[in-house]
């Protein structure tokens, strides 16, 4: 992986074995000579929600940088300790708001393992589907609203407006738009409505050509790349150790998906798609990326429409759900990245712990690593790239 | 009405003048505020913009936001230096204001028609920055004061743009005063074809392009807002005041983006001048419509790459400027004079 | 009571139910045969009816579709909640598949002795690791088995929480978990352990594992020198925990605020929300103007009528002493 270019006068990165720069991090305003403290945050635009980023500034230039998170920590994993398997679901829907159905799904799968429950094979294409769905709503918001970020107004109005075609379809398969709390374990809560497969088949087309469209006016426009390219560069070996995966991963050259490399879950087996990588790891690959796996999940969706089959939407379960004792690891491939739950049950009907493992909580965690050097104008660039949701991180 | 000037006296004519200028101003600011900003922005965004108030696809909202923000409470941050912050907001719209002195509307009608009327423009538009290094700084803000930083360092770089531009248009009508370059425009011909008279756009193309470019760096327009980024400063140096005070800055954004497209126009396009029209009084009462249309055509130019493009980072502003229109705006100074002086 | 341990799939008419549930019929709407809503009749004289009813009153609410009545029959006739699930419970821990052999193998190979334990968690690798050879693990994992990407650290804490509610308030749906302590996969050695799950892009495996933390002395080897971005999940582990962990550049707090005292994920630490406000929640009614105030519940403690003393009682209990101060972070100054 290349080494990026510093700018003239930058300090040069540090072996990352060396922590000491986080050390750096902690300021001391008395002993401030000509360095500038900044806030962004916890209120600011860019930061997607409640991050408060200090960044100690020379000029325009950081010097180093400390997120400070936990303005959202809801205490998710002391609420699991106390709530039955249904309650949960309804629970992490809230973890990533924007991918709400992909939520549930790592943990319902776990519950499955656990009981020795399949859910039949109508309703894992109508998970799948629906997890698509909700991957191809979270992309065709980044992908306008990465626009803002680097100063671009107008394509984020676009990405809204695609967004709501998507949701729309949610909504009327699973009654919610954000937060649909459709799964159970064993199956689906509902059937399809009448029409929505064809609903779907429109509203794909409707997307491919928004596609098209942010491809022409945001990746394609020369400002936007001398904005994001060479920005933020992520070595891929580096961002594996920090747990920075999906897109982020995928556009540093690392080809890793766990729809594909992972353990099976889902229909994806049954799926013919292709996983997108870019060398680069560079703001720009990041949105090439997701640009990319955006049609890809277009096309991934009309094979499932094409390939459902028909059947019950749920298996058999007891009414009252008591997960037998045991462990269970399940990790996958989230919208914002890899997102895992390890649930430990103890044979009630609740679990007894739930380690939620998230994705934008790894990919943060190297902003500090990354951020030293690059002018404020990328930090906002750099923080819009990586996508993370402020959920996400806090849980 | 001109003829009863010499019996009112010039001082009282000058005091009507710039009363009506005064008011052009706001007027200038909020047609331009609505059409551009708010209807033909939403409309690119797939949205409609204002509809309700005033019943006519909304025609009274910036009126009405004039309204609310003058009945708003008066804060002042704490920490705030409290004159140099009361009067920056002055200071950008009396920037603005004289530079609407030298612009003609009609054969007689412009307040002032200095002979150095180019130089003198460009001369009372730089004053802008420093309106807008006292808000920064006034402010007790970081994100202020990184504003008005950056603002220093941009609107001073393309000034040099701005000029250069301008010195082709120059040389080739041969006179600085803005009255004399729209006659020459209307009067002289393009190669014996009478018809269209000579705007300048067709043989200063690169001039006109630099000045536009150069002008939406001197707005602070996308895709050179770096000062006022929205997504990373909020609003940079304007982010601590409301009320009144944002509202004057509001209008001398948007009365100063009248400005210059008025001098775009002016220069580039003819001004009020119509081929053909020679008659005072007819020239009086079409021009500024004239005016008006060409005004609104390049700020529709302005406001579309506004909505379009990304922000350039500050060093690649800088570079842009200092590595690529300062060189083709000589090249074009060159070219101009080879061309006046051979033909 | 009948011991009803028929699996419910050859009942016939939870078999209707969920066929019907495939036919064209609007979604939603109940499958024949099915009672929505039905509140069953508590046994009398057993244990946990109290709990076990609302519990189940709950499970209802939630699954208004399930299968049909022959369910709720069988709940009802297994009070203490063995529900009849399909699998049975392993006898004896899962065998290996042959990947994860292979992996456990060159684990060994690099660590000998300090492998203490493993299992086959549903196809996941877990070994339990030798306390001080923590961060060998990590080493080696990521050296030997190619595992370069981290996916998290965390502890977990195996001693029972105690019991919902308590003195406060009466009722309350947690799940009852079991009293006795009792380990997961790969065993432990008391009460705390810390785990980690670290995985190969290239070779497209992954393993757990698990080390021992002393309950007197929490004291672990910190991974940021292996991996990076152990950092963060250190740090969160070391709040959540308590655990120190040694060689750790920077621990401080990460979600809490600065001034925070307790460790919120130990099982000891209570969840305060159910302290102060016992679950279901009081329901706060206001009356009309004219009317006289609602009754208070009869299961709860409060009573509704009573409004001073619940005020009191709730902002007495809202500030407890270990509350988090509402002060800024330990970095940077104030203003922006």
């Amino acid at each position: 992986m290349t080494e990026p270019t510093l700018l003239p006068g930058a300090t040069p990165r540090l072996d990352p074995r060396d922590m000491r720069h986080l050390a750096d991090a902690q300021v001391n305003v008395e002993l401030d000579t000509g360095d500038m403290i900044l806030n962004l945050g916890p209120q600011h635009p860019a930061t997607h929600g409640t991050l408060r980023l200090v960044v100690r500034l020379d000029g325009e230039r950081v010097i180093a940088a400390d997120p400070v998170i936990g303005y959202m920590h809801r205490g998710y994993e002391k609420l699991t300790e106390v709530r039955s398997y249904p309650q949960i679901t309804t629970l992490i829907n809230r973890i990533d708001w924007l991918s709400s159905f992909a939520n549930e799904v790592p943990f319902i799968h776990a519950a499955e393992q656990l009981m020795g429950i399949e859910a039949p094979p109508r309703a894992q294409y109508i998970r799948t589907i629906l997890t698509e769905l909700s991957r191809i709503a979270t992309f065709v918001l980044f992908l306008g609203e990465m626009g803002l970020q680097v100063g671009a107004l107008t394509p984020a109005f676009y990405g809204f407006r695609d967004r709501e075609h998507v949701l729309n379809l949610i909504e009327s398969a699973t009654g919610g738009r954000f937060h649909p709390n459709f799964n159970r374990i064993g199956g689906l809560k509902d059937d399809l409505p009448w029409g929505w497969v064809n609903e779907t088949r429109s509203t794909m087309k409707l997307v491919l050509d928004g596609c098209d469209v942010f491809d022409r006016l945001v990746a394609g426009n020369e400002i936007f790349e001398a904005r994001t390219r060479g920005v933020g560069i992520i070595p891929g070996a580096l961002g594996a150790s920090y747990g920075v995966s999906g897109s982020n991963l995928r556009a540093s050259g690392v080809d890793w998906d766990l729809r594909r490399d992972g353990k099976p879950y889902l229909v994806y087996p049954e799926l013919d798609f292709k996983v997108w990588t870019h060398p680069d790891g560079d703001s720009f690959a990041r949105y090439w990326v997701r640009l990319q796996e955006t049609r890809e999940s277009v096309r991934m969706v009309v094979q499932m429409l094409d390939q459902m089959p028909e059947g019950p939407i749920m298996a058999k379960v007891p009414r009252i759900i008591k997960v037998p004792a045991g462990e269970a690891w399940v990790e996958t491939e989230n919208p914002l990245g890899q997102m895992g739950y390890y649930v430990v049950s103890k044979g009630a009907i609740g679990p007894f712990r739930v380690k939620i493992r998230s994705a934008s909580f790894s990919n943060v965690s190297i902003l500090p690593w990354l951020l030293r050097g690059v002018y404020v104008p990328d930090v906002i660039t750099i923080l819009g790239s990586l996508y993370f949701i402020l959920g996400d991180i806090d849980r | 009405m001109i003829t009863l000037a010499a019996d009112i006296g010039w001082g009282t004519v000058l005091a009507i003048k710039t009363v009506i200028v005064l008011g052009m101003i706001p007027v200038g600011a909020i047609v331009l505020g609505y059409v551009f900003l708010l209807k033909m922005m939403a409309h690119m965004q797939s949205r409609l913009g204002p509809m309700d108030p005033g019943g006519f696809h909304g025609w009274f909202q910036l009126v009405g936001d004039g309204i609310k923000f003058l009945q708003k409470e008066d804060i002042m941050p704490e920490q705030a230096d409290r004159r140099v912050f009361a009067m920056a907001p002055a200071v950008v719209v009396i920037s603005t204001f004289l530079v609407f002195i030298v612009i003609p509307a009609g054969p007689d009608l412009i307040v002032r028609d200095l002979d150095v009327g180019v130089f003198y423009a460009l001369a009372v538009s730089s004053l802008s920055v420093i309106g807008v290094l006292m808000a920064g700084w006034a402010s007790a803000n970081k994100f202020a004061l990184l504003g008005a930083l950056r603002a220093a360092a941009q609107l001073i770089a393309y000034e040099l743009p701005l000029l250069l531009a301008v010195v082709g248009v120059v040389v080739q009508a041969g006179t600085m005063s803005l009255q004399g370059i729209v006659e020459v425009q209307r009067d002289s011909a393009i190669f014996g074809f009478d018809g269209l008279g000579n705007p300048f756009i067709l043989t200063q193309f690169i001039g006109f392009a630099l000045f536009l470019v150069a002008a939406q760096a001197e707005l602070t327009q996308t895709p050179f807002d770096m000062p006022v980024a929205e997504s990373e400063l909020v609003s940079g140096y304007m982010v601590e005041y409301t009320g009144f005070r944002f509202l004057f800055f509001f209008i001398g954004e948007f009365g100063t983006a009248f400005a210059f497209a008025g001098l775009a126009a002016t220069l580039f396009l003819g001004g009020w001048g119509i081929p053909g029209v020679d008659s005072a009084a007819l020239g009086n009462v079409l021009g500024p419509v004239a005016l008006f249309t060409k005004l609104m055509a390049v700020a529709f130019l302005m406001f579309w790459v506004r909505f379009t493009y990304p922000r350039l980072r500050e060093d690649q502003l800088q570079a842009v400027a200092w590595k690529y229109l300062i060189p083709i705006g000589l090249a074009n100074i060159l070219l101009t004079g080879f061309f006046k002086v051979a033909f | 009571m009948p011991d009803d341990t028929t699996p419910p799939d050859t009942d016939a008419a939870a078999d209707e139910a969920t066929s019907g549930a495939a036919d064209p019929a609007p979604a939603g709407s109940p499958a024949p045969g099915e009672v929505v809503g039905f509140e069953a009749p508590v046994e009398a004289g057993t244990e946990q009816s109290g709990a076990a009813a609302e519990e189940r009153a709950e499970q209802r609410v939630a699954e208004t579709d399930e299968p049909a009545a022959a369910e709720a029959a069988q709940a009802r006739a297994d009070p203490t909640g063995e529900a009849p699930t399909q699998a049975d419970e392993p006898e004896g821990p899962a065998p290996l598949s042959d990947e994860e052999q292979a992996l456990l193998d060159r684990l060994e190979a690099e660590l000998g002795e300090a492998v203490v334990e493993s299992a086959s968690a549903f196809g996941n690798l877990v070994v339990r690791v030798r306390a001080d050879s923590w961060r060998r693990a990590a080493e080696v994992s990521q050296a030997a088995l190619g595992c370069d990407y981290l996916s998290f650290v965390a502890g977990i804490d195996w001693q029972p929480a105690p019991r919902e509610g308590g003195e406060v308030g009466g009722a309350s749906s947690a799940p009852v978990q079991p009293t006795e302590t009792t380990y997961g996969a790969a065993g432990s050695a008391g009460r705390f352990q810390v785990f980690a799950h670290v995985q190969s892009t290239g070779r497209h495996v992954g393993l757990t594992l698990k080390a021992d933390v002393d309950e007197a002395e929490p004291v672990v080897e910190s991974w940021v020198g292996v991996y990076p971005g152990a950092d963060w999940h250190e740090r969160e582990c070391w709040e959540m925990y308590g655990f120190v962990f040694d060689g750790h550049p920077n621990l401080r707090h990460l979600y809490l605020p600065s001034g925070f005292e307790g460790h919120p994920l130990r099982k000891d630490f209570p969840l305060l929300a159910r302290q102060v406000k016992p679950w279901p929640g009081i329901v706060d009614v206001e009356s009309m103007p004219d009317e006289a105030p609602p009754d208070g519940d009869a299961g709860d403690g409060e009573g509704e009528g009573d409004e001073v003393t619940t005020g009191d009682e709730a902002t007495a209990a809202d500030s407890p002493p270990d509350a988090p101060s509402d002060g800024e972070a330990e970095t940077g100054d104030a203003t922006p």
